[in-house]
């Protein structure tokens, strides 16, 4: 195995001497100094220990070839010889060299920055005082955000026909619901399938194994399906606000539209909003939905209860404020899916980094606020007594 | 007659039913610089991208160094690729990294310095590529268009290349900008005897940089100087060159 510094091409290995002749040291340099010897040449020429020299030359007659690493390594000799009190005698080269030299010495000024060090104490703590204050500022950016929606929200409900693009809405009915129903559907029934086997398990200790129905469709409907439904919504369709308004903006397109003198919350953000605020609920039910006929099936392959009697306990079990419980949260979850979405994806900076960093951070905030909103939800429900 | 460091032979490139490049010859020579002409759409980036190896040709032979790129295995093609360095458009700068750690990632990826020589050569590279110190700690994203593409010569150069592929390197620079960086090509060209391949769309630039022009014209290439192509009976190269010869004159009547 060949480890890529030996396959530099080295045709006459690097080397340096010095010659000390009473008061002048003399550095004889030769052979290939490029950039694959530098390394060692770095500790060579570095070690260079000038002593009671009082005058250094540097000879590199002998060189068969030079790049700039090498050049470098010897004009950082003669640098050090300079700052040292040396006084700098004959620096010679083959000519054909001395234009590489030349332009290094005109445009490389020294003293040379120094690069800052990472991973220090002090970075850490501008790390903690940038996180800190980009913290706030987004606390900020989020309120003025939200405020601008529910202005443009309100004056859409007020004159749809003015505020409302009715094919991008259209469209985002399609994108965010309608595209959905394969992986909810099967998602539902496989969740029914799973409450109704776990449920089936520990009823039957009691005797109690008809309640499995009651289980299944109480947790199904109040619960489990709408929270499903958002958690896939924001995976699927909250992620796609991000990176779709992200690109744009990435591209300037937001500002072209701005210049063209659309308002971009109208044309870009309220179309998804209120797609996913009409699509989401419908989503839900069908969620809902699925989940109970899955749960009906393990009812039946588990514990005998055949279709008729499976409709009758589910008709006792669940009551309209039951299911409405369930679905006046999905456009709430929609809302806040909608507008975090949106939100991330006018945030991008103008690289493409950003918009992946953007689109994970959407997903992530909009299922954390969904559960947040979710448990919300439940207090207050349970204060109501519904 | 220099050896030729990029010889390419018969080289066919298609997208589809679409034929770029149609059996297409070019050579470079050690040394000079070509400049790369061609109408949009005539496969100039497509071109340089087929001899980095970026993009694989329906057939031909290219042989860079006096190896047959298309044929290399991978220990071999590194061995290639340290020889040459890419400047991409909009200079391709990793966008997490500050330019000096963008210059160190050749360096940290075929040789063994010591962190504080590889930050010495960055900054070097800064500034061999005219661009001010404070430039090194900064992100791509706080430099402009044409610091943008400095940086990402900086970081081609790295590795002291013997043969440097610049794609578009003045476009979107304003002609102060582009003036400066074709004078820093010449300049760093002659100081470090590079081998420059440039596609390019800027006139200018070709005047001031190029020995010779190579122009993309019926999936084929047409290599000349400027003086010969300005005689060139090919409608395209004809209506290309025009403005030179304008030019010229106005220059010697003035």
């Amino acid at each position: 195995m060949v480890s890529p510094a030996d396959a530099m091409p080295l045709d006459a290995p690097a080397w340096c001497r010095e010659e000390r002749d009473r008061d002048v040291l003399r550095l004889v340099v030769g052979g290939d100094w490029v950039i694959g010897a530098a390394a060692r040449l770095d500790h060579e020429v570095r070690d260079l220990a000038f002593g009671n020299a009082r005058r250094v030359e540097i000879d590199g007659a002998a060189l068969s070839r030079l790049d700039s690493a090498g050049a470098w390594l010897l004009l950082r000799t003669k640098r050090r010889a300079e700052a040292e009190g040396r006084e700098v005698g004959a620096f010679s080269l083959p000519s054909g060299f001395l234009p590489l030299l030349h332009t290094l010495e005109r445009d490389h000024t020294a003293p040379p920055c120094v690069l800052p060090r990472r991973h220090t104490f002090e970075a850490l703590l501008q790390r903690i005082g940038r996180g800190t204050v980009h913290a706030f500022d987004s606390g900020y950016q989020i309120l003025g955000f939200v405020g601008l929606v529910a202005v443009e929200t309100v004056q859409t409900i007020v004159k749809p026909w003015r505020h409302l693009r009715l094919a991008a809405f259209a469209h985002q009915i399609e994108e965010t619901g309608i595209t959905a129903l394969p992986i909810l559907g099967l998602l539902g029934f496989l969740l029914g399938v799973v409450l109704a086997y776990q449920g089936a398990d520990q009823l039957r200790r009691f005797g109690a194994e008809i309640y499995t129905v009651n289980l299944v469709g109480v947790a199904m409907v109040r619960e489990i399906g709408v929270l499903i439904t958002a958690i896939i919504v924001a995976g699927r369709s909250g992620s796609a606000f991000t990176a779709y308004i992200g690109t744009m903006k990435v591209n300037e397109e937001l500002d072209a539209m701005e210049t063209l003198g659309i308002n971009v919350i109208e044309a870009l953000v309220m179309p998804r909003v209120f797609g996913l605020v009409i699509a989401l609920p419908f989503i839900t039910f069908y969620t809902d939905f699925m989940g109970l006929v899955g749960g009906g099936v393990m009812c039946y392959f588990d514990l005998g209860i055949n279709v008729p009697s499976y409709l009758r306990q589910l008709q006792s079990a669940l009551t309209v404020t039951g299911v409405l419980v369930g679905l006046v949260k999905a456009p709430v979850f929609a809302y806040i899916i909608a507008q975090v979405g949106c939100f991330e994806g006018l945030r991008v900076q103008r690289n493409a980094a950003s918009v992946g960093r953007l689109t994970t951070q959407s997903v992530v905030e909009s299922i954390f606020l969904v559960i947040v909103f979710d448990a919300g939800f439940s207090i207050l429900f349970s204060i109501l007594g519904i | 007659m220099a050896d030729p460091i990029i010889e390419i032979t018969g080289l066919v490139n298609a997208f589809g039913n679409s034929v770029l490049h149609d059996h297409l010859d070019l050579e470079v020579r050690r040394g000079e610089v070509l400049g790369v002409v061609g109408g949009s759409g005539t496969g100039k980036s497509v071109l340089l991208r087929t001899i980095v190896g970026l993009n694989r040709p329906r057939s031909g032979r290219i042989r860079v160094f006096g190896e047959d790129v298309t044929e290399l295995d991978a220990e071999a093609m590194r061995a290639v690729q340290m020889r040459w360095g890419v400047l991409f458009q909009d200079g391709a700068l990793f966008s997490n990294q500050t330019v000096a750690e963008n210059i160190q990632v050749p360096l940290r990826e075929y040789t063994r310095m010591s962190q504080s020589l590889m930050n010495e050569i960055a900054v070097l590279k800064v500034s061999m590529v005219g661009l001010p110190d404070d430039a090194a700690n900064k992100y791509p994203s706080q430099l402009s268009g044409g610091m943008r593409k400095r940086a990402g010569l900086a970081r081609a150069l790295a590795l002291d290349p013997e043969l440097v592929f610049l794609d578009e390197p003045t476009a979107g620079l304003d002609p102060i900008s582009a003036n400066q960086f074709d004078e820093l090509v010449r300049d760093l060209q002659q100081s470090l005897g590079l081998t420059v391949f440039m596609v390019t769309h800027d006139i200018d630039t070709l005047r001031a940089t190029t020995d010779r022009i190579a122009v993309l014209v019926d999936r084929k290439i047409k290599v000349g100087t400027i003086e010969t192509l300005v005689h060139d009976p090919h409608p395209w190269i004809h209506e290309y060159f025009a403005g030179v010869r304008g030019r010229a004159a106005l220059a010697q009547s003035g």
